[in-house]
């Protein structure tokens, strides 16, 4: 990453090509978060590489004045491992959807996670298939209702943030498609992080499943409905910011503080740095019944760094007993010599 | 005594080492094959090993071979051998198939107890007459040898039977009167971190060379002619290694760093394990989660601006055909390397097959043309991979390596090229010059069809490109119905146009034959020995090994119809044949076809081919 004092707008890292998702699509709102945040970020476009695979949401790099690479349906994870593991100067994005990254793609997903590659996973979650016009996705709930399930899905979803932690994940934030702010945030806290970044948003496809995030999303609910994690702040919620999470046992629970004996003392601290998983996958898993839906980043942890290791082990190698062309190399091992 | 026993003098002599997986007889045999092309011999090997990493000790599905020839004029490992080593009854049963009429065995006679010969299920107590063998057996108490050597140094039991193979070793070696410290010095490297182990197999090396001195029995030593070889720095290599090495050269003839995505399968897992190694190189390889993540790996690393390579057998190759698709479509350059083994599905996967030509030629979706090159020995690997590179970066395109199983374990001597032994690769790299905002990642070169190469990183380049089809001006994505047919005839045109830049094949021959035998890939060996077997009996016959599949060389229509007819050999059920014969319909083709997991025997060659001309 260079440091250099130039500084950019959005409008530097939009590509002149139109953009061609439906009117209303919640990913024009994400492509805008992404512009923004990259601005933020001041990493040049010519040092980005944004990476997807197929799907609606794949189709953002053609969108980007970055280096970019639409792939194949579900390898856009194998893809960028191997681009930042060659190049570990450049700044990796990946976009994939529900089904490009948990489904056909769910292996990549789960071992570039575990690798740890510096790659910032962008997964747009609609929970369904758009581009193939509205079957479930694994990430639909149990029972819903599409053209490959007309009677219902017989089958549990993955929850995203669980299947990272279970893949030992080190970065995981969440946003929604219409708080463009909380997008830009934790996209540039992605893309800050060491490591693979993880970033489920929560997208609206107004086509084949209008309103699945209703129930988040709803303005007059929102707040009860959700919770905004900061690093090193009170777990607050709520309209007028009274709603706390407290420690029940091993679980959470959310109090209003003044209310049955409990004060804002009794309010946890977000600490997305602190290496156990335990409580980060608590928040995680909230999903706004119970417990409001934790949006912002939830864990954010150093590790080794792949693609830096790579590069680490190969100087090492070099520096210990490295040669410098093939045929030293050889003329080091078991040869004769024909005069 | 040496100087009292027959001593015959011969161009070239075969050896086949044969035990338990668990016995050593890979090491054995190697060690030998280095030691004579030490000497001056050429060699070449054929490891015989079981898919079974260690079935049941002393059974017949555990047995495991190492072949190999040495001498003048080697082409190939031999059909059958001069000297039989069995360190087993079971070794023997298996083995005795491969012994010349005339040729000698050598057994560990301690190891043909009632207990071992019912575990390699003989019924009687004299495997020798139950197998019929007629050839002189040299019974040699190699395991009781072997414990009296080592009977002061305190081993433990296991680590004294460890050394069985070296004590056959060394009676091996003096039956070629191979020095015994030129095969010290291969032990010194391979015990290199356990000097205990490595004393021990010297004294034991030693004593089995004594005991070939000291034994009475009257044993045929053979004096193996050498010639002399092209001066040089020379070292055994095997064809995977070949292959890896290839690629590093490619890479520091080029500038492109290496990078590798692979997975491990049999019989391809070394050039993983190489390259792995070759850290001390600068490459980067990467073992990913499956075989697409292999390649894609590769495919993200050559949009990166890496020269990047994935290795693979044949499943492997399947799976990764939607990624190859992709460096198709998205003109990156990319070596696919395919170590060929007997498919379909899981099939043999330690045995040679040519059955995946192919699904390299059209084993994608799409019209979706690539350049296929097949090298034709261990040592030829090395100079196909570094074409295999050569074509991917400065053609923009992916390239399919076809080895074999065969080749890729087979070795042979091989002189370590100079700095200038290859050419520079010209990487068709977005010129400085052309980055003025007009330029379109989709250009091309008006004469080869090429794109440019813009490597990340770069201002003023950045650039979108996929797997969706594009506009040929601008590159923009496009499904106008015309453009798309442009597309795929100008990708297919930049695939033919790479003939212009590969050697044109070559005949061996008097020229005045009526018929051409024709291989590919790793059968040259073979091949060419029968070719020269039935010239020296009188049969006028030419010869040609394709290295080059797609596109073929410029000169092969000219080439095939010089003649009357054109025998196809390989090993499959005719892949190649049919190939040629829907490029080229008026040549009159004839086939020898072989699908047992094994080499052609040059025997069987010829006689197929006399059969063909007689008919």
């Amino acid at each position: 990453m260079e440091t250099n004092t130039v500084t950019y707008t959005a409008a530097d890292y939009k590509s002149d090509q139109s953009v061609r998702w439906c009117p209303g699509c919640g990913d024009h709102a994400i492509l805008n978060s992404l512009h923004k945040a990259m601005a933020s970020l001041g990493i040049p476009p010519h040092q980005t590489a944004v990476i997807s695979g197929i799907g609606c949401s794949s189709r953002l790099p053609y969108y980007m004045n970055t280096y970019g690479f639409h792939t194949i349906h579900g390898r856009a994870a194998a893809i960028a491992t191997g681009f930042k593991t060659a190049r570990p100067d450049m700044t990796v994005w990946q976009i994939s959807g529900d089904g490009d990254g948990l489904a056909i793609g769910g292996n990549h997903f789960i071992h570039a996670v575990r690798r740890n590659v510096d790659i910032n996973i962008l997964l747009f979650n609609n929970k369904i298939y758009g581009l193939t016009k509205g079957q479930y996705s694994p990430t639909s709930d149990r029972g819903f209702v599409s053209k490959s399930s007309p009677y219902g899905t017989t089958e549990d979803p993955f929850i995203p943030a669980e299947l990272v932690f279970g893949a030992r994940g080190n970065f995981f934030a969440r946003s929604i498609d219409v708080e463009l702010e909380t997008s830009r945030e934790v996209l540039a806290a992605a893309a800050r992080h060491a490591g693979t970044s993880v970033v489920e948003i929560l997208q609206n496809c107004v086509i084949f499943n209008h309103g699945i995030h209703n129930y988040i999303t709803d303005r007059e609910q929102r707040a009860e409905r959700t919770i905004h994690l900061r690093h090193g702040e009170k777990m607050l919620f709520g309209r007028d910011m009274n709603r706390g999470l407290v420690a029940d046992g091993f679980l959470l629970k959310a109090v209003t503080v003044g209310e049955d004996g409990y004060t804002i003392d009794d309010v946890l601290v977000h600490d997305a740095k602190t290496p156990s998983n335990f409580l980060h996958q608590q928040l995680a898993m909230m999903d706004g019944r119970d417990l409001p839906l934790a949006l912002g980043v939830i864990r954010d942890v150093d590790a080794p760094v792949y693609d830096r290791e790579v590069a680490a082990q190969v100087a090492d190698v070099r520096a210990r007993k490295g040669f410098n062309t093939l045929r030293d190399m050889i003329l080091a091992g078991e040869i004769w010599t024909v005069e | 005594m040496l100087e009292e026993t027959k001593v015959k003098t011969i161009d070239k002599v075969v050896v086949r080492f044969s035990g338990d997986s668990g016995d050593g007889m890979q090491l054995a045999g190697n060690i030998f094959t280095n030691v004579s092309a030490g000497l001056g011999n050429q060699v070449s090997t054929f490891p015989d090993y079981p898919a079974e990493i260690r079935a049941p000790q002393g059974s017949l599905s555990g047995v495991s071979g190492f072949q190999v020839s040495v001498g003048t004029g080697v082409h190939t490992p031999g059909d059958s051998c001069d000297v039989l080593v069995a360190m087993n009854p079971a070794a023997l049963k298996q083995n005795v198939k491969f012994l010349k009429p005339g040729g000698v065995i050598i057994v560990d006679i301690d190891s043909f107890k009632e207990a071992d010969l019912k575990k390699a299920l003989f019924t009687t107590d004299d495997p020798f007459t139950e197998l019929g063998i007629k050839a002189q057996v040299v019974k040699v108490p190699v395991t009781s040898m072997t414990k009296a050597a080592l009977a002061e140094t305190g081993l433990d039991n296991k680590s004294v039977l460890k050394c069985r193979n070296i004590f056959a070793l060394g009676l091996v070696c003096w039956l070629f009167d191979r020095p015994v410290e030129s095969a010290l010095h291969f032990l010194k490297s391979k015990f290199a971190r356990k000097p205990a182990i490595y004393e021990a197999n010297a004294l034991v090396l030693q004593a089995g060379y004594d005991y070939g001195h000291n034994i009475h029995a009257s044993v045929s030593t053979y004096r193996v002619e050498t010639e002399d070889p092209r001066p040089g720095v020379y070292t055994d290599i095997n064809g995977n290694t070949a292959t890896a090495w290839g690629l590093i050269m490619a890479s520091q003839k080029s500038g492109r760093p290496l990078f590798l995505g692979s997975y491990p399968i049999t019989p391809a897992t070394d050039i993983l394990h190489e390259l792995a190694k070759r850290k001390d190189l600068g490459v980067k390889a990467v073992q990913m989660e499956d075989e697409i993540g292999g390649v894609c790996a590769a495919i993200g690393a050559a949009f990166a601006g890496d020269l990047a390579a994935t290795s693979t057998s044949g499943p492997g190759l399947a799976l990764k055909s939607e990624g190859i698709g992709l460096a198709v479509i998205a003109e990156l350059p990319l070596v696919v390397i395919d170590v060929q083994r007997g498919g379909p599905s899981t099939g043999l996967p330690t045995k040679t097959e040519q059955t995946d030509l192919m699904q390299a030629l059209y084993g994608r979706n799409g019209e979706s043309p690539l350049a296929v090159v097949a090298p034709i020995s261990p040592t030829d690997c090395f100079d196909m991979a570094f074409e295999a590179a050569r074509i991917a970066m400065e053609h923009m395109t992916p390239v399919i390596l076809l080895s074999d199983a065969f080749i890729g374990n087979g070795s042979s001597a091989w002189r370590v090229p100079e700095a200038d032994d290859y050419p520079d690769i010209k990487v068709p790299l977005l010129p400085a010059e052309r980055i003025d905002g007009t330029w379109r990642p989709y250009e091309r070169d008006p004469e080869t069809k090429v794109r440019y190469w813009a490597i990340p990183g770069t201002e003023g380049a950045t650039h979108r490109i996929g797997g969706l089809e594009k506009d040929f001006n601008t590159g923009a994505i496009s499904t106008d119905p015309v453009n798309h047919e442009l597309m795929v005839k100008t990708r297919r045109e930049k695939i033919a146009r790479i003939a212009d830049s590969i050697p044109p094949l070559e005949v061996i021959g008097n020229g005045d034959a009526d018929t051409l035998l024709v291989g590919w890939g790793g059968t040259y060996g073979h091949l060419r020995t029968a070719a020269d077997t039935l010239n020296r009996e009188g049969v006028n016959i030419d010869f040609a090994q394709f290295r080059y599949i797609n596109p073929l060389p410029a000169n092969t229509a000219d080439v095939l119809a010089r003649y009357k007819r054109v025998i196809v050999a390989e090993l499959n059920t005719g892949q190649f044949a049919d190939y040629l014969q829907s490029r080229f319909p008026g040549v009159n083709i004839a086939r020898v076809n072989k699908i047992q997991g094994q080499p052609f025997l040059v025997g069987e060659v010829v006689d197929h081919v006399k059969d063909i001309l007689n008919k």
